[in-house]
């Protein structure tokens, strides 16, 4: 993701608040089709990329006669620049959508594109890379299908050595995957999955995001579970390869964890576990041991340094943690691993103040990993309660019922935990959690209540004395909430 | 929110966790009306509760895509020569220079000057094509092996090799790194231009375009020492010193490739090309 930034950035000519405009309207369109299951986001690029294109650099539309013209001074031009110039003058072009659409309607015009990337021409293969690249970004499919007789050759450059090259043709694959169940039907018994997984070997750094951006999109897709993951697959299995091995190495913190590529692999691991395939062959191959190391860098780097980004690397960890610790398996490993380690919960705490800050919509998914560490598990209970952070847990109380769910979670393991709740701020936030009218807090707040008079001496009196059977009584008559409502009364009048 | 200040400091400091403190869990606990029960919570893959951090993820994504599709700005540097024998092409960018050589000079056939995108289609070349023993061989068992990486199937003939993969690996019929040879015998340049007239996109275009073949008038034979000339000759007696395209006879038979093998590569390639183009930098006097 860094590299991006060195220069290849587009000059940008609106303003801030443009700018804000415009992520506001993608934001409402990546939601809206995420609701309807569609979200890909190659998709909803080019009109953004078009209208940044002012200022002379407008792509022309061509014509038949034009392209033809400028694919037979590519071919057979006695001048090298010549030719390349012509490659680019094309590759312009088919930044539109009708240029597009008559390259492709043109008799040999792929043809002779892929005779062009598998010239012996390097600068020229280039060009007809970035041509290709083009294509694969369109909206249309039949122009983006129109790029299947190229695969095979994509496919076989993956295991070349020429950096650049290599990357704009994982880009391109990552375009082509997220197209349609078609094209993935063709990639994979092509060898996509093998082919990712010799290159996942590169040293180069561009290369490895690259990768990842197209896994990912593999990932992503709606058959992924049944036909792209499992072991059990024919052609190509990402759990049967070393594929997941070395993503896993990859997210491994220290001086060579580089961002950008560690946001791509940890995505990709989310998709992986989240379709329940197999996880626990992840977890014998030391996820859990690896997500939770990250997660302590992690929450050194927010600590360090004002980096864009990093909640773009929280977020999937997150999310891999949370559903691995669901686990069977995860109970059995977790005796060796940094997770009876209270450092997780400091790291987690660091981490939801950054996203306080930073990006607050993230925070469910925060809470919901200190929900799955704390349930079933009487030491990192222990932890929040001595590294002092119940108080900074209420905090977070509007921002999700989670923390009550939390605080439960502490408080029924019974007396010599409830004793460390009380006294506190926790009485007061309580009283307030029973004043909202949403059921589903004020039920979770009643269950805590239950919990602390039943292993909190004195918390009923002290409940009595603070007006809490007024702020029951609010809820008398509501359905889900009445019988806990009476008992609580009951239990707080005659203990 | 505030956090307490010895947060950090612990964060910083050694693994491990205090005791946990005694679980005594009383039954009335969760007798009804009351139903807590702590548990992990799981999502799958398409559940709403990934809304947000998923629309986060795709702006991210489209930021990044939208700065890969152009040219990128290349620091120039003055005009340099490809260092390697016979090559003349020109370059003022390191990254080019870099595609080039890995294109055209990385993965090459000593035999036949042939380019390959990588060292496996080079090493698969090399055995079908000059390898004796590998004749000999395939005679009696499957030896073409499936050019798809990670695929362990083998066949008979090239033929049974390019009907596998078209048909189970759907690839191009026309496939241009599954040339098959043309002849048993020694490769005449006329069999090498036949096997040209087959690559797709041609209708007459000159040899330049076509299947990683390095065309003749760019590269002078290989710069073998005649010392070493004269070793092979005595096994080989139709060996052509003059023509660089012209195949060793195999008519011997029992010729192991192995020594011929470890010459494949053009003059063996320890150091980088980056390391190769900032000689050829020093070399104009930079």
């Amino acid at each position: 993701m860094w590299s991006r930034q060195r220069g290849r950035l587009k000059p940008l000519c609106c303003g801030v608040e443009e700018l804000r405009c415009r992520r506001r309207e993608r934001e409402a369109a990546l939601r809206k089709a995420r609701r309807e299951q569609q979200l890909v986001s190659k998709r909803l690029l080019r009109d953004e990329a078009l209208e940044e294109a002012e200022e002379g650099c407008v792509a022309m539309i061509f014509g038949e006669a034009e392209i033809q013209q400028f694919l037979r001074l590519a071919q057979r031009g006695t001048e090298e620049k010549e030719r390349e110039g012509a490659l680019v003058s094309l590759r312009r072009g088919l930044q539109r959508p009708e240029t597009q659409q008559t390259f492709i309607r043109l008799e040999g015009s792929i043809r002779t594109l892929v005779g062009l990337l598998t010239s012996n021409q390097a600068l020229l293969q280039l060009e007809a890379a970035r041509c290709l690249h083009e294509l694969s970004h369109s909206e249309q499919s039949a122009v983006v299908e129109a790029c299947l007789p190229a695969t095979s050759y994509l496919l076989t450059y993956l295991s070349g050595h020429s950096s650049d090259f290599i990357e704009l043709c994982l880009y391109t694959l990552g375009n082509l995957i997220v197209e349609s169940e078609a094209v993935r039907r063709q990639l994979l018994p092509q060898g996509i999955v093998p082919a990712l997984a010799a290159c996942i070997q590169s040293p180069h750094l561009t290369v490895l995001e690259a990768l990842g951006y197209a896994l990912s999109q593999l990932l992503q897709a709606k058959e992924a579970p049944e036909k792209i993951i499992p072991s059990a697959s024919t052609d190509s299995s990402v759990l049967g390869s070393t594929l997941p091995q070395h993503m896993l190495q990859l997210l491994q913190p220290g001086p060579k964890l580089n961002l950008g590529v560690a946001v791509e692999f940890a995505w990709c691991l989310h998709y992986i576990i989240c379709s329940q395939v197999n996880n626990a062959l992840l977890i014998t191959q030391g996820a859990l041991s690896t997500l939770g190391l990250l997660l302590l860098d992690l929450a050194g780097a927010v600590q360090r340094t004002e980096d864009a980004g990093l909640e773009l690397l929280a977020c999937p960890v997150f999310r891999c943690l949370s559903n691995l610790l669901t686990e069977a398996a995860a109970e059995a490993v977790g005796g060796q691993l940094q997770l009876r380690d209270e450092r997780v919960v400091a790291a987690l705490f660091i981490l939801l103040q950054f996203l306080l800050q930073k990006q607050p919509s993230l925070l469910p998914e925060g809470l919901w990993l200190l929900n799955n560490l704390t349930a079933n598990s009487p030491s990192f209970c222990t932890s929040l309660l001595s590294l002092d952070l119940i108080e900074p847990l209420l905090h977070l109380l509007s921002v999700s019922n989670v923390v009550l769910t939390v605080l439960c979670n502490v408080a029924e393991k019974g007396p010599a935990y409830c004793q460390r709740l009380w006294p506190g701020p926790l009485l007061s936030s309580l009283l307030d959690t029973l004043a909202f009218s949403d059921t589903e807090v004020v039920g979770q707040s009643l269950e805590l209540l239950q919990l602390l008079f039943l292993y909190q001496p004195g918390a009923a009196q002290a409940f009595l004395q603070q007006s809490g059977l007024q702020a029951l009584q609010r809820h008398e008559e509501v359905a889900q909430l009445q019988d806990r409502v009476h008992a609580l009364q009951q239990t707080a009048l005659h203990g | 929110m505030q956090l307490p200040p010895a947060l950090h400091a612990r964060l910083a400091g050694a693994p491990g966790s205090a005791e946990p403190l005694p679980v005594e869990r009383d039954p009335a606990a969760r007798t009804a009306p009351f139903r807590f029960a702590p548990r992990p919570v799981r999502f799958p893959r398409e559940h709403d509760f990934f809304e947000e951090g998923d629309v986060q993820r795709h702006l991210y994504l489209q930021d990044v895509l939208t700065q890969v599709g152009g040219a990128p700005e290349r620091p120039r540097v003055p005009e340099f020569t490809c260092q390697v024998a016979g090559c003349c092409q020109v370059f003022d960018a390191l990254e080019d220079y870099e595609h080039h050589y890995h294109t055209l000079h990385r993965n090459v056939c000593s035999f036949c000057k042939r380019a390959f995108p990588s060292g496996h289609l080079l090493d698969t070349h090399i055995l079908e094509w000059h390898d004796s023993l590998f004749q000999i061989l395939a005679e009696r068992q499957d030896m073409y092996q499936c050019l798809v990486e990670g695929c362990t199937e083998k066949f008979r003939t090239s033929r049974d090799r390019k009907e596998h993969l078209v048909m189970r690996h759907l690839y191009p019929v026309d496939f241009r790194f599954d040339k098959p040879r043309k002849s048993r015998g020694p490769v005449m340049p006329g069999a090498a231009e036949q096997v040209l007239a087959e690559a797709p996109g041609d209708d007459g275009v000159p040899s330049e375009v076509d299947a990683m073949e390095v065309c003749s008038e760019h590269v002078e034979p290989p710069p073998a020492p005649a010392g070493e000339r004269r070793a092979y000759s005595h096994r080989v007696p139709h060996e052509d010193l003059k023509g660089p395209r012209r195949e060793i006879s195999t008519s011997n038979g029992g010729s192991s490739a192995a020594l011929w093998r470890c010459c494949r590569a053009f003059p063996p390639r320890r150091r980088g090309p980056r390391t190769l183009a900032r000689a050829a930098l020093h070399v104009a006097g930079l």
